[in-house]
Parts: structure tokens; sequence; C-alpha cells
């Protein structure tokens, strides 16, 4: 009993230990950065100094600049990604649930899919001009196939016993869709939600580097054109910050939406 | 006195065909079975016991041949099936999954409650109402199967190995409870075991099946007084005979199928 509690506290020992050093690894990283650049030890014009990149930071977010940009990024990602994500789901379900649907479909699906869809912009830029719409639907665009060909996934590995059961219980279409086949694929659904927000987040930085007047994309290619590498580390850093909040939401949406699924 | 018929097998065929040719499953199976009757299907593994069931539960169509159900009440459905693997919907809870046959025929909200908190009674469930399947052991779990199959409240019951993947105790605990709740229902059941003793145990009829392709080899009435004990029934000499009876019946079947096996892969 003694030796337990010895390897608890050691556990527990160890595990504050792990914590300190997370948080202090990247600020260590930072003053490091700061040191060498006060130093001159580093190019200040290409790595600037973290004191300034706060102070701009700061700067831009007293203006309300910053806040507006985050906000505009935002609301593209978001719309756009639901404009992705409802057929893409419906679709995948329709290809599962039907297998002529799929036969139909799917070498279409295969053909387009290697397209890198950096490559769709020029033709985007053609169609919808620099508007909101053209940056919603690169987005779109981006995503929906794949989060079609995981919500495919998602039913083809529904255990076939399922179906039966609500076969036997004389299911209607309707109740194929709500009750087997969109539950039970939303695992590998979320997998590829996950996969197309990392993708949306390319596409945003992307559509607004070239067709926007807003956003966070557009305040790094000003950034560049200015020569203001301040506010251009700013932007790279609201971007991952993006990202590490996507990832953290789509988590929430996830154990929220999934409550059934073994942690 | 004369039973009405509820179950009639005319000549059923079934042939699947798969990439490596066409396998013959069941081959002319002939049956009848009276209303209120249960009828347990044993028969060496692959005869198509499975699909014979499937067939009645109308998941598989007949090659040849047909089954007929009398369905008297609209009311309820002809047939709800308790399948041999898990098939406890993973995302309904313990309540959802036992009301789930009763939301897909559209019943009304407080009807679908009042049946499942019974049901939630009947099999001690109540206290796991909210769980989720991951949450329960494979007992648990078959026993909400077999709720969610009473709870519609259909005219034929249809019951494949429900309990072949539990341990031995729990077996003879869950097979005690169906029929606490079966009796007095009147329902048809078919139910297939590999097990002798539990179709003795259960059945009014047991159906012997041939080696595959699957056939009707011989029906054995089972004439032991109801309730049964299943403790002090393995002492009873009628249980006996027909245990052995059965057994010989069957062994044969399952020596062909070894050769059949050992033929196919030699």
């Amino acid at each position: 009993m003694d030796s337990t509690l010895q390897d608890e506290a050691q556990e527990l020992h160890r595990r504050r230990w792990d914590r300190v050093l997370s948080v202090a690894s990247p600020l260590l990283l930072l003053a490091l950065w700061e040191v060498l650049s006060r130093a001159e030890l580093i190019d200040t014009r290409f790595f600037s100094r973290p004191s300034w990149i706060l102070t701009t930071f700061w700067d831009l977010l007293v203006s309300g600049e910053l806040v507006r940009h985050v906000v505009i990024s935002l609301m593209r990602v978001l719309v756009g990604f639901t404009v992705a994500a409802v057929p893409g789901v419906i679709l995948g379900l329709t290809m599962g649930l039907f297998r002529p649907v799929r036969a139909a479909v799917e070498p279409i699906i295969a053909a387009l899919y290697p397209i890198p869809k950096l490559a769709l912009l020029p033709l985007l830029l053609l169609i919808f001009g620099t508007g909101e719409t053209f940056k919603i639907m690169t987005i779109a665009l981006g995503c929906v196939l794949l989060i079609t060909v995981n919500t495919l996934a998602g039913v083809v590995n529904i255990d076939p016993v399922y179906l039966d059961v609500a076969r036997n219980f004389g299911a209607g279409r309707r109740d194929f869709y709500l009750t087997v086949a969109l539950p039970g694929a939303l695992p590998v659904i979320f997998t590829g939600l996950k996969l197309g927000m990392g993708v949306a987040l390319l596409l945003i930085v992307a559509a607004e580097m070239i067709g926007a007047r807003s956003g966070i994309g557009y305040m790094i290619w000003t950034s560049y054109q200015i020569f203001d590498l301040e506010q251009m580390y700013v932007g790279l850093l609201l971007m991952a910050f993006f990202g590490y909040v996507s990832t953290l939401f789509i988590n929430l949406l996830e154990r929220w939406i999934i409550p059934w699924k073994r942690s | 006195m004369t039973v009405p018929e509820k179950i009639r097998a005319d000549g059923v065929h079934k042939v699947f065909r798969t990439r490596r040719g066409r396998i013959v499953a069941l081959k002319d199976v002939n049956f009848s079975l009276a209303e209120g009757r249960f009828l347990a299907v044993v028969g060496p593994s692959g005869c198509g016991k499975t699909t014979l069931l499937r067939i009645l539960a109308g998941l598989e169509r007949c090659s040849a041949g047909r089954v007929h159900i009398r369905h008297d009440d609209p009311a309820k459905p002809a047939t709800a099936m308790v399948f041999q693997e898990q098939s406890v919907l993973p995302w309904m809870t313990v309540r959802e999954n036992i009301g789930y046959g009763l939301r897909l025929r559209r019943a009304a909200p407080d009807h679908i409650r009042r049946v499942v908190d019974y049901y939630l009674e009947v099999i001690g469930l109540a206290d796991f109402a909210d769980a989720y399947p991951y949450q329960l052991s494979g007992g648990m779990k078959q026993r909400v199967s077999v709720a969610r199959a009473f709870a519609v409240d259909p005219e034929v019951l249809l019951m494949d190995e429900p309990f072949a993947a539990l341990d031995e105790q729990n077996k003879m605990l869950l097979q005690e409870q169906l029929l606490k709740i079966w009796e007095g229902t009147g329902k048809t059941v078919v139910y297939i075991t590999h097990s002798i003793d539990e179709a003795l145990y259960l059945s009014d009829q047991v159906l012997i099946m041939t080696a595959g392709p699957g056939t009707v080899k011989e029906v054995i009435d089972v004439n032991l007084p109801r309730p049964r004990d299943i403790g002090s029934l393995r002492r009873d000499p009628v249980f006996i005979a027909l245990f052995e009876r059965i057994w010989l019946l069957l062994r044969q079947e399952v020596l062909r199928a070894r050769q059949q096996a050992g033929d196919r892969t030699g």
C-alpha cells in the first residue's frame, strides 16, 4: 500500500512537471527570439521582434481593425463550410443507402477529387468576381467532396444488422436516413469535418489574398505589399489561433452530438 | 382442439448467387405452426436456419415457394426479430432502443413511454433507461433487444440464437425471463438455437433441419408441462428421452455437415 501511494505521488509530480514544461517552453522560445533580435543576431527586417509584434497587435486591436478582419474571415469560413456540409452529408448518405446513386456518382467524385483546390481559384474568380460569393464558394467547393467521401465511408461502415433492424420494424426512407445512416455515420462524418476545416483555413487565406478587401488573408497580403512586417506576424499569429479555436470548436461539437461514443 | 394455423412454409427454396457460384441454402422447406406455439429450430451450422428466419421476417425473399404468416390485426406488426449478434443501436439510449420499433410505427409518444416503462421494469433495466449501449454488459444488451421486439407487440416473434453469445448462467436466467414474458402473451415464436437443452426447455415443438442445403428432417412435439423449471427438467424422463431422440437425429446431420466441409476443403 505504501508503495502504491508513493507511485501515485510520483505520477502526480511527473504530471505537474509536464504541465510546467509545456507552458515554459513556448515562453522560453519567445524570450530567446526577443534576446536574439535585441542583440541583432537575427535580421529584424525579416524576423521582427516579439515586443514590436505585441505593440502592433495592441494597436490593431484598439483601433477595431483586427476584430473586423477576424470576424469577416470567420463568417466566410462558417458560411462556406455550412454550404459544403449540408449537401455533402446528404449526398454521402444517399450514396451509402442507394447503390445505383453510388455507382453513378462515385466515378465523378473520383475524377474531381485529386484536383488541388487552389487550382480552382482563377475559374471561380471568373465566375463570381471578387465578391463574397467568390470566397464562400471557394471554401464550399474545396470542402464538399471531402465531406461527401467521409460521409459515404461512414455509412458503408455501419454494421448491416442495424439496417436489418430498421427494415424489420418497417422503416420508411426518412427513417433510414435519420435513425440509422446519419447517426451511424456521424463519427466518420466528423473526421471529414475536421479535415475539411483544415482545407477551409488554407483556402480562406488564399482567396482573401487574391480577391478581397478584408479578412486575415488580405491583412497578411497587404502587410507584404507595404512591408509592415509586424502586422504580417500578427496575421500569422491569428491564423494559428484560428486553427486552434476551430479544432476546439469541432471537438466540443463532436462530444455534444455523439454522446454515445466510447471515449 | 384445433388451433388455427399461424405460419406456413410451402416448398421454400433459397439460392444465393456468389462469386464462387450458386449456393443452395434451403431446399423444399415445408412446415406449419399453429397460433401461440413456440417452435425451436435446431440444425448443424450452415444449414440455413438463419436464412429461413430472415425469410419469415421479410428480410430475404424465397427463390421459389412461399411463406405465409396469417396477419390478423393490422394494428400489430406481423413479425419482430431478435438478432443473433449485438443489434442494439449504439447511438440510442436504452429507452430509445426499446421504443424504436414503436417510433417507426408512428405510435403516440405517451403510448411509447408507457410501453417502454413497462418493459424497463420487466427486464430490470429501469435504472439504465438513459444509458447508452456501450455502458451495458452483453446480457443487458440482449435483454434490451428482446424488449424492443416485445414492445411492438408482434403477432410472431422471431429469435435467432439471441443468447448464444452469453455465458451459461446469464443464458439460463434470460431463458427463464423470456418464458415469463412470453407466457400469457399468446405470441407465436420461432426460436433458433444450437442447444437441445434450450430447445426442450423453451419450446412446444422442435424442428430439426438437415445439413445444407437445409430442409426439414423432422418435427418433434415437446410434451412437457408448463410452467417448466430449468433445474428439475433435466431429470424428467420425458426430457431425457426427447433429448436422446433429437440428438440422434441431429448427430447424423452434424456428421454429414462435417463431411461436406471436408469435401469442400479436400
